[in-house]
Protein backbone atom coordinates (compact mmCIF):
# COMPACT_ATOMS: atom_id res chain seq x y z
CA UNK A 1 0.00 0.00 0.00
CA UNK A 2 1.12 3.51 -0.75
CA UNK A 3 1.48 6.49 1.56
CA UNK A 4 -2.15 7.33 1.33
CA UNK A 5 -2.94 4.40 3.51
CA UNK A 6 -5.85 5.59 5.57
CA UNK A 7 -5.36 3.51 8.65
CA UNK A 8 -1.96 2.88 10.08
CA UNK A 9 -0.83 -0.67 10.06
CA UNK A 10 2.12 -2.74 11.06
CA UNK A 11 3.69 -1.70 14.32
CA UNK A 12 1.21 1.12 14.76
CA UNK A 13 -1.82 -0.70 13.61
CA UNK A 14 -3.36 -0.80 17.04
CA UNK A 15 -3.37 2.91 17.34
CA UNK A 16 -6.93 3.89 16.98
CA UNK A 17 -7.47 5.51 13.60
CA UNK A 18 -9.33 8.65 14.61
CA UNK A 19 -6.44 9.74 16.79
CA UNK A 20 -4.03 9.25 13.96
CA UNK A 21 -5.95 11.28 11.47
CA UNK A 22 -8.71 13.17 13.16
CA UNK A 23 -9.04 15.90 15.73
CA UNK A 24 -10.55 14.61 18.92
CA UNK A 25 -14.16 15.50 19.49
CA UNK A 26 -14.54 18.62 21.61
CA UNK A 27 -15.85 16.93 24.71
CA UNK A 28 -13.31 14.18 24.94
CA UNK A 29 -10.45 15.83 26.77
CA UNK A 30 -9.35 12.34 27.69
CA UNK A 31 -9.06 11.28 24.09
CA UNK A 32 -5.27 11.15 24.33
CA UNK A 33 -5.61 8.64 27.12
CA UNK A 34 -7.47 6.35 24.79
CA UNK A 35 -4.38 5.94 22.78
CA UNK A 36 -3.18 2.48 23.53
CA UNK A 37 0.58 2.49 23.17
CA UNK A 38 2.65 -0.21 21.59
CA UNK A 39 3.93 -1.86 24.76
CA UNK A 40 0.45 -2.01 26.18
CA UNK A 41 -0.76 -3.39 22.88
CA UNK A 42 1.72 -6.24 22.79
CA UNK A 43 0.78 -6.95 26.39
CA UNK A 44 -2.85 -7.04 25.43
CA UNK A 45 -2.00 -9.25 22.47
CA UNK A 46 -0.30 -11.76 24.75
CA UNK A 47 -3.16 -11.47 27.19
CA UNK A 48 -5.64 -12.22 24.45
CA UNK A 49 -3.62 -15.24 23.38
CA UNK A 50 -3.56 -16.59 26.91
CA UNK A 51 -7.22 -15.90 27.43
CA UNK A 52 -8.19 -17.40 24.10
CA UNK A 53 -6.13 -20.51 24.79
CA UNK A 54 -7.91 -20.88 28.13
CA UNK A 55 -11.35 -20.16 26.68
CA UNK A 56 -10.86 -22.61 23.84
CA UNK A 57 -9.91 -25.28 26.34
CA UNK A 58 -12.94 -24.48 28.49
CA UNK A 59 -15.14 -24.71 25.44
CA UNK A 60 -13.98 -28.29 24.83
CA UNK A 61 -15.18 -29.08 28.32
CA UNK A 62 -18.57 -27.47 27.87
CA UNK A 63 -19.35 -30.06 25.17
CA UNK A 64 -17.66 -33.09 26.74
CA UNK A 65 -19.21 -35.86 24.66
CA UNK A 66 -18.53 -34.49 21.16
CA UNK A 67 -15.09 -33.37 22.30
CA UNK A 68 -14.29 -36.83 23.66
CA UNK A 69 -15.47 -38.53 20.49
CA UNK A 70 -13.32 -36.26 18.35
CA UNK A 71 -10.37 -36.79 20.67
CA UNK A 72 -10.82 -40.57 20.55
CA UNK A 73 -10.79 -40.56 16.75
CA UNK A 74 -7.72 -38.34 16.72
CA UNK A 75 -5.97 -40.47 19.32
CA UNK A 76 -6.56 -43.66 17.35
CA UNK A 77 -5.47 -42.04 14.11
CA UNK A 78 -2.26 -40.92 15.80
CA UNK A 79 -1.69 -44.09 17.84
CA UNK A 80 -1.76 -46.41 14.82
CA UNK A 81 1.22 -44.82 13.05
CA UNK A 82 2.86 -44.54 16.46
CA UNK A 83 2.55 -48.27 17.01
CA UNK A 84 3.71 -49.06 13.50
CA UNK A 85 6.68 -46.83 14.08
CA UNK A 86 7.55 -48.70 17.25
CA UNK A 87 7.25 -51.96 15.32
CA UNK A 88 9.60 -50.67 12.70
CA UNK A 89 12.05 -49.55 15.31
CA UNK A 90 12.07 -53.03 16.80
CA UNK A 91 12.64 -54.63 13.42
CA UNK A 92 15.62 -52.37 12.96
CA UNK A 93 16.84 -53.44 16.36
CA UNK A 94 16.40 -57.11 15.44
CA UNK A 95 18.33 -56.68 12.22
CA UNK A 96 20.98 -54.88 14.22
CA UNK A 97 21.51 -58.06 16.25
CA UNK A 98 22.96 -59.67 13.14
CA UNK A 99 25.37 -56.83 12.94
CA UNK A 100 28.63 -57.65 11.11
CA UNK A 101 27.20 -60.84 9.69
CA UNK A 102 27.59 -60.17 6.00
CA UNK A 103 30.86 -61.83 5.20
CA UNK A 104 32.57 -62.50 1.92
CA UNK A 105 34.33 -65.82 1.60
CA UNK A 106 37.34 -65.66 -0.70
CA UNK A 107 38.19 -69.13 -2.00
CA UNK A 108 41.86 -68.91 -2.97
CA UNK A 109 43.42 -70.64 -5.93
CA UNK A 110 44.03 -74.31 -5.05
CA UNK A 111 47.56 -74.07 -6.36
CA UNK A 112 48.41 -71.22 -4.00
CA UNK A 113 50.96 -72.33 -1.39
CA UNK A 114 50.18 -71.81 2.27
CA UNK A 115 52.75 -69.03 2.66
CA UNK A 116 51.18 -67.07 -0.20
CA UNK A 117 47.74 -67.53 1.37
CA UNK A 118 49.16 -66.23 4.62
CA UNK A 119 50.64 -63.25 2.82
CA UNK A 120 47.40 -62.60 0.99
CA UNK A 121 45.44 -62.51 4.20
CA UNK A 122 48.00 -60.02 5.55
CA UNK A 123 47.34 -57.69 2.62
CA UNK A 124 43.62 -58.02 3.27
CA UNK A 125 44.20 -56.96 6.87
CA UNK A 126 45.73 -53.73 5.63
CA UNK A 127 42.60 -52.71 3.76
CA UNK A 128 40.59 -49.95 5.42
CA UNK A 129 37.25 -51.13 4.08
CA UNK A 130 37.46 -54.48 5.85
CA UNK A 131 36.66 -54.76 9.53
CA UNK A 132 37.95 -58.30 10.08
CA UNK A 133 39.91 -60.87 8.16
CA UNK A 134 40.15 -64.56 8.99
CA UNK A 135 42.36 -67.08 7.23
CA UNK A 136 41.26 -70.68 7.10
CA UNK A 137 44.22 -72.64 5.76
CA UNK A 138 43.83 -75.80 3.74
CA UNK A 139 44.65 -77.95 6.79
CA UNK A 140 42.32 -76.07 9.08
CA UNK A 141 39.62 -76.40 6.47
CA UNK A 142 40.15 -80.10 6.26
CA UNK A 143 40.10 -80.56 10.03
CA UNK A 144 36.92 -78.55 10.27
CA UNK A 145 35.36 -80.58 7.50
CA UNK A 146 36.32 -83.82 9.14
CA UNK A 147 34.92 -82.69 12.45
CA UNK A 148 31.63 -81.44 11.10
CA UNK A 149 30.92 -83.91 8.33
CA UNK A 150 31.92 -87.12 10.05
CA UNK A 151 33.59 -88.23 6.82
CA UNK A 152 36.97 -88.41 8.55
CA UNK A 153 37.53 -92.00 7.39
CA UNK A 154 36.81 -91.23 3.79
CA UNK A 155 39.02 -88.19 3.86
CA UNK A 156 41.79 -90.29 5.32
CA UNK A 157 41.89 -92.14 2.00
CA UNK A 158 42.62 -88.99 0.08
CA UNK A 159 46.30 -88.51 -0.47
CA UNK A 160 45.86 -84.86 -1.23
CA UNK A 161 43.87 -82.15 0.52
CA UNK A 162 41.15 -81.16 -1.97
CA UNK A 163 40.13 -78.01 -0.11
CA UNK A 164 41.33 -74.54 -0.98
CA UNK A 165 42.43 -72.02 1.61
CA UNK A 166 39.67 -69.52 2.46
CA UNK A 167 39.96 -65.95 3.60
CA UNK A 168 36.76 -64.75 5.24
CA UNK A 169 36.50 -60.97 5.27
CA UNK A 170 33.96 -58.75 6.96
CA UNK A 171 33.34 -55.42 5.24
CA UNK A 172 33.02 -52.19 7.19
CA UNK A 173 30.16 -50.88 5.13
CA UNK A 174 27.32 -53.37 5.06
CA UNK A 175 25.18 -51.63 2.48
CA UNK A 176 24.03 -53.88 -0.29
CA UNK A 177 25.73 -51.85 -3.01
CA UNK A 178 29.05 -51.90 -1.24
CA UNK A 179 28.90 -55.63 -0.55
CA UNK A 180 28.32 -56.37 -4.19
CA UNK A 181 31.05 -54.06 -5.47
CA UNK A 182 33.48 -55.40 -2.90
CA UNK A 183 32.64 -58.94 -3.92
CA UNK A 184 33.42 -58.14 -7.54
CA UNK A 185 36.61 -56.32 -6.66
CA UNK A 186 37.98 -59.06 -4.41
CA UNK A 187 36.89 -61.79 -6.79
CA UNK A 188 39.04 -60.22 -9.51
CA UNK A 189 42.23 -60.52 -7.46
CA UNK A 190 44.77 -63.01 -8.85
CA UNK A 191 44.94 -65.11 -5.67
CA UNK A 192 41.20 -65.47 -5.47
CA UNK A 193 39.40 -68.24 -7.27
CA UNK A 194 35.94 -67.22 -6.22
CA UNK A 195 34.41 -64.62 -3.91
CA UNK A 196 31.10 -65.74 -2.41
CA UNK A 197 28.69 -63.44 -0.71
CA UNK A 198 25.58 -64.86 0.82
CA UNK A 199 23.25 -62.12 -0.31
CA UNK A 200 19.99 -63.92 0.12
CA UNK A 201 19.22 -62.95 3.67
CA UNK A 202 20.76 -59.51 3.27
CA UNK A 203 18.46 -58.87 0.37
CA UNK A 204 15.45 -60.35 2.07
CA UNK A 205 15.95 -58.32 5.17
CA UNK A 206 16.64 -55.15 3.25
CA UNK A 207 13.55 -55.48 1.13
CA UNK A 208 11.44 -56.43 4.11
CA UNK A 209 12.57 -53.37 6.03
CA UNK A 210 12.04 -51.25 2.95
CA UNK A 211 8.53 -52.60 2.52
CA UNK A 212 7.73 -52.02 6.17
CA UNK A 213 9.05 -48.47 5.88
CA UNK A 214 6.82 -47.83 2.91
CA UNK A 215 3.75 -49.28 4.53
CA UNK A 216 4.27 -47.21 7.65
CA UNK A 217 4.84 -44.12 5.54
CA UNK A 218 1.73 -44.59 3.40
CA UNK A 219 -0.55 -45.53 6.29
CA UNK A 220 0.93 -42.73 8.36
CA UNK A 221 0.20 -40.21 5.61
CA UNK A 222 -3.38 -41.47 5.25
CA UNK A 223 -3.95 -41.30 8.99
CA UNK A 224 -2.42 -37.82 9.14
CA UNK A 225 -4.85 -36.79 6.44
CA UNK A 226 -7.72 -38.19 8.48
CA UNK A 227 -6.53 -36.18 11.50
CA UNK A 228 -6.60 -33.04 9.34
CA UNK A 229 -10.11 -33.84 8.14
CA UNK A 230 -11.44 -34.61 11.60
CA UNK A 231 -10.00 -31.44 13.10
CA UNK A 232 -11.09 -29.39 10.09
CA UNK A 233 -14.62 -30.67 10.26
CA UNK A 234 -14.89 -30.16 14.01
CA UNK A 235 -13.67 -26.58 13.64
CA UNK A 236 -16.05 -25.98 10.77
CA UNK A 237 -18.99 -27.00 12.98
CA UNK A 238 -17.69 -24.83 15.77
CA UNK A 239 -17.45 -21.84 13.41
CA UNK A 240 -21.00 -22.50 12.31
CA UNK A 241 -22.14 -22.54 15.94
CA UNK A 242 -20.47 -19.25 16.69
CA UNK A 243 -21.60 -17.44 13.58
CA UNK A 244 -23.51 -14.73 15.47
CA UNK A 245 -20.57 -14.02 17.67
CA UNK A 246 -18.25 -13.73 14.68
CA UNK A 247 -20.59 -11.31 12.94
CA UNK A 248 -20.94 -9.10 15.99
CA UNK A 249 -17.21 -9.16 16.63
CA UNK A 250 -16.50 -8.14 13.04
CA UNK A 251 -19.02 -5.31 13.33
CA UNK A 252 -17.34 -3.84 16.36
CA UNK A 253 -13.94 -3.98 14.71
CA UNK A 254 -12.47 -7.44 15.19
CA UNK A 255 -9.63 -8.22 12.82
CA UNK A 256 -9.56 -11.51 10.94
CA UNK A 257 -6.80 -12.83 13.16
CA UNK A 258 -8.73 -11.92 16.31
CA UNK A 259 -11.71 -13.87 15.02
CA UNK A 260 -9.57 -16.80 13.92
CA UNK A 261 -7.57 -17.14 17.10
CA UNK A 262 -10.03 -19.15 19.22
CA UNK A 263 -10.49 -21.70 16.45
CA UNK A 264 -6.77 -22.07 15.91
CA UNK A 265 -6.41 -22.73 19.62
CA UNK A 266 -9.21 -25.28 19.47
CA UNK A 267 -7.20 -27.09 16.77
CA UNK A 268 -4.11 -26.84 18.95
CA UNK A 269 -5.85 -28.41 21.94
CA UNK A 270 -7.38 -31.18 19.85
CA UNK A 271 -3.97 -31.97 18.38
CA UNK A 272 -2.14 -31.87 21.69
CA UNK A 273 -4.67 -33.82 23.75
CA UNK A 274 -5.26 -36.27 20.91
CA UNK A 275 -1.51 -36.93 20.73
CA UNK A 276 -1.26 -37.33 24.51
CA UNK A 277 -4.02 -39.92 24.48
CA UNK A 278 -2.39 -41.60 21.47
CA UNK A 279 0.86 -41.79 23.43
CA UNK A 280 -1.00 -43.48 26.27
CA UNK A 281 -2.57 -45.94 23.81
CA UNK A 282 0.85 -46.83 22.44
CA UNK A 283 2.43 -47.29 25.85
CA UNK A 284 -0.46 -49.43 27.08
CA UNK A 285 -0.35 -51.57 23.93
CA UNK A 286 3.39 -52.11 24.40
CA UNK A 287 2.86 -53.11 28.02
CA UNK A 288 0.27 -55.64 26.90
CA UNK A 289 2.57 -57.34 24.38
CA UNK A 290 5.78 -57.04 26.34
CA UNK A 291 5.41 -60.33 28.19
CA UNK A 292 4.59 -62.57 25.21
CA UNK A 293 7.41 -60.95 23.26
CA UNK A 294 9.80 -61.70 26.13
CA UNK A 295 8.69 -65.33 26.20
CA UNK A 296 9.14 -65.65 22.46
CA UNK A 297 12.59 -64.12 22.63
CA UNK A 298 13.50 -66.54 25.43
CA UNK A 299 12.43 -69.49 23.27
CA UNK A 300 14.84 -68.32 20.61
CA UNK A 301 17.48 -67.68 23.24
CA UNK A 302 17.60 -64.11 22.12
CA UNK A 303 18.32 -61.18 24.37
CA UNK A 304 15.80 -59.16 22.37
CA UNK A 305 13.90 -56.58 24.38
CA UNK A 306 10.89 -54.69 23.12
CA UNK A 307 11.67 -51.02 22.65
CA UNK A 308 9.03 -48.44 23.44
CA UNK A 309 8.69 -44.83 22.35
CA UNK A 310 11.70 -43.04 23.71
CA UNK A 311 11.70 -39.43 24.81
CA UNK A 312 12.45 -38.09 21.33
CA UNK A 313 9.82 -40.23 19.65
CA UNK A 314 7.23 -39.23 22.23
CA UNK A 315 8.07 -35.61 21.56
CA UNK A 316 7.74 -36.18 17.82
CA UNK A 317 4.34 -37.79 18.35
CA UNK A 318 3.13 -34.81 20.39
CA UNK A 319 4.51 -32.31 17.89
CA UNK A 320 2.92 -34.18 15.01
CA UNK A 321 -0.44 -34.01 16.80
CA UNK A 322 -0.10 -30.32 17.51
CA UNK A 323 1.04 -29.45 14.00
CA UNK A 324 -1.75 -31.49 12.38
CA UNK A 325 -4.30 -29.88 14.72
CA UNK A 326 -3.06 -26.42 13.85
CA UNK A 327 -3.02 -27.10 10.11
CA UNK A 328 -6.50 -28.64 10.22
CA UNK A 329 -7.80 -25.60 12.09
CA UNK A 330 -6.07 -23.18 9.72
CA UNK A 331 -7.56 -24.91 6.70
CA UNK A 332 -11.07 -24.85 8.15
CA UNK A 333 -10.78 -21.27 9.35
CA UNK A 334 -9.35 -20.06 6.06
CA UNK A 335 -12.19 -21.65 4.14
CA UNK A 336 -15.16 -20.79 6.29
CA UNK A 337 -14.43 -17.59 8.16
CA UNK A 338 -14.34 -15.28 5.17
CA UNK A 339 -17.86 -16.34 4.29
CA UNK A 340 -19.17 -14.95 7.55
CA UNK A 341 -19.57 -11.21 7.21
CA UNK A 342 -22.01 -9.01 9.10
CA UNK A 343 -25.27 -8.63 7.21
CA UNK B 1 -17.95 13.73 9.66
CA UNK B 2 -19.80 11.84 6.95
CA UNK B 3 -20.00 12.87 3.36
CA UNK B 4 -21.70 11.18 0.42
CA UNK B 5 -20.78 12.34 -3.08
CA UNK B 6 -22.89 11.06 -5.96
CA UNK B 7 -23.20 7.71 -4.25
CA UNK B 8 -25.10 4.94 -6.01
CA UNK B 9 -25.40 1.36 -4.92
CA UNK B 10 -26.70 -1.36 -7.15
CA UNK B 11 -26.83 -4.87 -5.76
CA UNK B 12 -25.66 -7.72 -7.96
CA UNK B 13 -29.24 -8.82 -8.57
CA UNK B 14 -29.90 -5.44 -10.20
CA UNK B 15 -31.74 -3.67 -7.43
CA UNK B 16 -30.79 0.02 -7.12
CA UNK B 17 -30.62 0.64 -3.37
CA UNK B 18 -29.19 4.16 -3.59
CA UNK B 19 -29.20 6.57 -6.54
CA UNK B 20 -26.90 9.54 -6.70
CA UNK B 21 -27.03 10.44 -3.01
CA UNK B 22 -25.28 13.64 -1.85
CA UNK B 23 -25.15 14.93 1.68
CA UNK B 24 -22.73 15.96 4.41
CA UNK B 25 -23.14 15.43 8.10
CA UNK B 26 -20.92 17.72 10.15
CA UNK B 27 -19.02 16.79 13.23
CA UNK B 28 -21.23 16.97 16.31
CA UNK B 29 -24.40 17.00 14.26
CA UNK B 30 -27.42 14.78 14.84
CA UNK B 31 -29.64 13.70 11.98
CA UNK B 32 -32.39 11.25 11.18
CA UNK B 33 -32.58 9.14 8.10
CA UNK B 34 -36.06 8.08 7.12
CA UNK B 35 -38.12 6.64 4.32
CA UNK B 36 -40.20 3.56 3.59
CA UNK B 37 -38.70 0.18 4.17
CA UNK B 38 -36.53 -0.59 1.17
CA UNK B 39 -35.83 3.08 0.54
CA UNK B 40 -32.12 2.53 1.15
CA UNK B 41 -31.66 3.48 4.81
CA UNK B 42 -29.87 0.30 5.77
CA UNK B 43 -27.74 0.35 2.65
CA UNK B 44 -26.63 3.88 3.45
CA UNK B 45 -25.55 2.83 6.94
CA UNK B 46 -23.83 -0.27 5.57
CA UNK B 47 -21.78 1.90 3.23
CA UNK B 48 -20.60 3.96 6.19
CA UNK B 49 -19.69 0.77 8.09
CA UNK B 50 -17.94 -0.66 5.03
CA UNK B 51 -20.28 -3.64 5.11
CA UNK B 52 -20.96 -2.73 1.49
CA UNK B 53 -19.07 -0.72 -1.10
CA UNK B 54 -20.72 1.87 -3.34
CA UNK B 55 -21.15 1.09 -7.03
CA UNK B 56 -20.43 4.73 -7.89
CA UNK B 57 -19.46 7.84 -5.99
CA UNK B 58 -17.50 8.40 -2.80
CA UNK B 59 -18.29 7.94 0.86
CA UNK B 60 -16.01 9.71 3.32
CA UNK B 61 -15.85 9.41 7.08
CA UNK B 62 -13.72 11.89 9.03
CA UNK B 63 -12.37 13.26 5.75
CA UNK B 64 -11.10 9.87 4.66
CA UNK B 65 -12.37 8.37 1.45
CA UNK B 66 -13.54 4.90 2.37
CA UNK B 67 -12.54 3.63 -1.08
CA UNK B 68 -8.93 3.70 0.14
CA UNK B 69 -9.65 1.23 2.91
CA UNK B 70 -8.55 -2.29 2.13
CA UNK B 71 -10.09 -5.34 3.72
CA UNK B 72 -7.42 -5.29 6.45
CA UNK B 73 -8.24 -1.69 7.33
CA UNK B 74 -11.94 -2.27 7.83
CA UNK B 75 -11.74 -3.40 11.49
CA UNK B 76 -9.83 -0.25 12.46
CA UNK B 77 -12.38 1.87 10.64
CA UNK B 78 -15.25 0.18 12.47
CA UNK B 79 -13.62 0.71 15.84
CA UNK B 80 -14.29 4.43 15.65
CA UNK B 81 -17.97 3.96 14.95
CA UNK B 82 -20.62 2.85 17.39
CA UNK B 83 -23.55 1.04 15.86
CA UNK B 84 -26.96 0.10 17.24
CA UNK B 85 -29.24 -2.35 15.49
CA UNK B 86 -32.93 -2.98 15.60
CA UNK B 87 -32.28 -6.61 16.39
CA UNK B 88 -29.66 -5.50 18.95
CA UNK B 89 -27.32 -8.41 18.04
CA UNK B 90 -26.54 -9.33 21.62
CA UNK B 91 -24.79 -12.60 22.44
CA UNK B 92 -26.76 -14.81 24.77
CA UNK B 93 -23.85 -17.02 25.74
CA UNK B 94 -22.37 -14.36 28.02
CA UNK B 95 -23.34 -11.75 30.57
CA UNK B 96 -24.47 -8.20 29.95
CA UNK B 97 -21.02 -7.06 31.08
CA UNK B 98 -19.22 -9.27 28.58
CA UNK B 99 -21.51 -8.15 25.77
CA UNK B 100 -20.70 -4.53 26.41
CA UNK B 101 -17.01 -5.28 26.95
CA UNK B 102 -16.60 -6.96 23.54
CA UNK B 103 -15.54 -3.84 21.55
CA UNK B 104 -12.98 -2.96 24.23
CA UNK B 105 -11.57 -6.49 24.36
CA UNK B 106 -11.25 -6.45 20.60
CA UNK B 107 -9.44 -3.12 20.69
CA UNK B 108 -7.11 -4.47 23.37
CA UNK B 109 -7.93 -2.41 26.44
CA UNK B 110 -6.54 -3.33 29.86
CA UNK B 111 -8.94 -5.47 31.93
CA UNK B 112 -9.20 -2.83 34.67
CA UNK B 113 -9.87 -0.16 32.14
CA UNK B 114 -12.51 -2.34 30.51
CA UNK B 115 -14.30 -2.75 33.83
CA UNK B 116 -14.46 0.99 34.41
CA UNK B 117 -15.60 1.84 30.92
CA UNK B 118 -18.21 -0.91 30.75
CA UNK B 119 -19.73 0.18 34.07
CA UNK B 120 -19.74 3.80 32.95
CA UNK B 121 -21.56 2.82 29.74
CA UNK B 122 -24.05 0.64 31.62
CA UNK B 123 -24.61 3.45 34.08
CA UNK B 124 -25.46 5.82 31.24
CA UNK B 125 -28.17 3.52 29.94
CA UNK B 126 -29.38 2.85 33.49
CA UNK B 127 -28.57 -0.85 33.62
CA UNK B 128 -25.57 -0.95 35.92
CA UNK B 129 -27.35 -3.32 38.29
CA UNK B 130 -27.83 -5.92 35.54
CA UNK B 131 -24.22 -6.39 34.51
CA UNK B 132 -24.01 -9.99 35.73
CA UNK B 133 -27.25 -11.14 34.10
CA UNK B 134 -27.62 -12.89 30.80
CA UNK B 135 -29.24 -10.46 28.34
CA UNK B 136 -31.81 -13.11 27.42
CA UNK B 137 -33.45 -12.53 30.80
CA UNK B 138 -33.96 -8.82 30.10
CA UNK B 139 -36.87 -7.05 28.43
CA UNK B 140 -36.69 -5.86 24.82
CA UNK B 141 -36.19 -2.28 25.91
CA UNK B 142 -33.40 -3.28 28.26
CA UNK B 143 -31.76 -5.37 25.57
CA UNK B 144 -31.84 -2.40 23.24
CA UNK B 145 -30.18 -0.27 25.90
CA UNK B 146 -27.46 -2.92 26.32
CA UNK B 147 -26.93 -2.68 22.57
CA UNK B 148 -26.58 1.09 22.94
CA UNK B 149 -24.15 0.69 25.84
CA UNK B 150 -22.04 -1.59 23.65
CA UNK B 151 -22.15 0.97 20.83
CA UNK B 152 -20.92 3.83 23.01
CA UNK B 153 -18.59 2.01 25.42
CA UNK B 154 -15.46 2.93 23.44
CA UNK B 155 -16.64 6.57 23.07
CA UNK B 156 -16.95 6.57 19.32
CA UNK B 157 -17.07 9.87 17.50
CA UNK B 158 -19.80 8.61 15.25
CA UNK B 159 -22.88 6.75 16.41
CA UNK B 160 -25.09 5.00 13.88
CA UNK B 161 -28.43 3.45 14.71
CA UNK B 162 -30.63 1.34 12.46
CA UNK B 163 -34.25 1.42 13.66
CA UNK B 164 -33.20 1.55 17.31
CA UNK B 165 -36.80 1.94 18.46
CA UNK B 166 -38.21 -0.59 16.02
CA UNK B 167 -40.00 -2.88 18.46
CA UNK B 168 -40.35 -0.54 21.41
CA UNK B 169 -43.45 1.17 22.70
CA UNK B 170 -43.63 5.00 22.43
CA UNK B 171 -42.46 5.79 25.94
CA UNK B 172 -39.46 3.44 25.64
CA UNK B 173 -38.74 4.90 22.22
CA UNK B 174 -38.67 8.40 23.64
CA UNK B 175 -36.34 7.21 26.37
CA UNK B 176 -33.93 5.70 23.84
CA UNK B 177 -34.04 8.84 21.70
CA UNK B 178 -33.23 11.01 24.67
CA UNK B 179 -30.19 8.81 25.26
CA UNK B 180 -29.01 9.50 21.72
CA UNK B 181 -29.62 13.23 22.20
CA UNK B 182 -27.54 13.15 25.33
CA UNK B 183 -24.64 11.51 23.53
CA UNK B 184 -24.99 14.14 20.82
CA UNK B 185 -24.91 16.94 23.40
CA UNK B 186 -21.56 15.51 24.51
CA UNK B 187 -20.21 15.90 20.99
CA UNK B 188 -20.90 12.56 19.32
CA UNK B 189 -22.09 12.76 15.74
CA UNK B 190 -25.31 10.76 15.53
CA UNK B 191 -27.14 9.36 12.51
CA UNK B 192 -30.34 7.42 13.19
CA UNK B 193 -32.28 5.51 10.59
CA UNK B 194 -35.92 5.26 11.59
CA UNK B 195 -39.34 5.15 10.00
CA UNK B 196 -41.02 6.47 13.14
CA UNK B 197 -41.97 9.81 11.55
CA UNK B 198 -44.01 11.02 14.50
CA UNK B 199 -41.09 10.55 16.85
CA UNK B 200 -38.64 12.15 14.42
CA UNK B 201 -40.75 15.26 13.90
CA UNK B 202 -41.06 15.69 17.66
CA UNK B 203 -37.26 15.61 17.98
CA UNK B 204 -36.83 18.56 15.64
CA UNK B 205 -33.47 17.50 14.20
CA UNK B 206 -32.23 17.49 10.65
CA UNK B 207 -33.99 14.75 8.66
CA UNK B 208 -32.84 13.05 5.48
CA UNK B 209 -35.66 11.42 3.58
CA UNK B 210 -34.90 8.61 1.17
CA UNK B 211 -37.36 7.42 -1.42
CA UNK B 212 -36.46 4.49 -3.66
CA UNK B 213 -32.80 5.20 -3.19
CA UNK B 214 -33.00 8.96 -3.85
CA UNK B 215 -32.45 11.61 -1.26
CA UNK B 216 -35.75 13.54 -1.49
CA UNK B 217 -35.37 16.01 1.32
CA UNK B 218 -32.54 17.18 3.49
CA UNK B 219 -33.43 19.49 6.29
Amino acid sequence: MANREPVKRGAERHQRPQEAAVQPAPQSKGAAKHKVDLAAQSKSWIRHHKQTARDSFQRLRTTPLPSLMTLAVLAIALALPGLMFVGLKNIHQLSGEWKGDPKISLYLQKTLPDEAAEQFSQTMLLRADLAAVELVTKDQGLHEFQRISGFSDVIGFLNKNPLPAVVVVQPVDNSKANLVSLQTELGALAEVDEAVLDMVWVERLASFVELANRVVLVLGALLALSVLLVVGNTIRLSIENRKDEIQVAKLVGATDSWVKRPFIYTGFWFGLIGALVAWLFVQISLLLIQEPVGQLAALYQSGFELQGLGFTDSLILLLTGVVLGLIGAKLAVGRHLKEIEPQ
Amino acid sequence: MISFENVSKRYPEGHDALRDVNFTLNRGEMAFLTGHSGAGKSTLLKLIMLMERPTRGHVSVANQDLAQFSREDIPYHRRRIGVVFQNHQLLFDRTVFDNVALPLQISGYEPDDIGKRVRAALDKVGLLSKEKLNPITLSTGEQQRIGIARAIVHKPQLLLADEPTGNLDPSLSAEIMSLFMEFNRHGTTVLIASHDLALISRMGHRTLILDQGRLMRDG
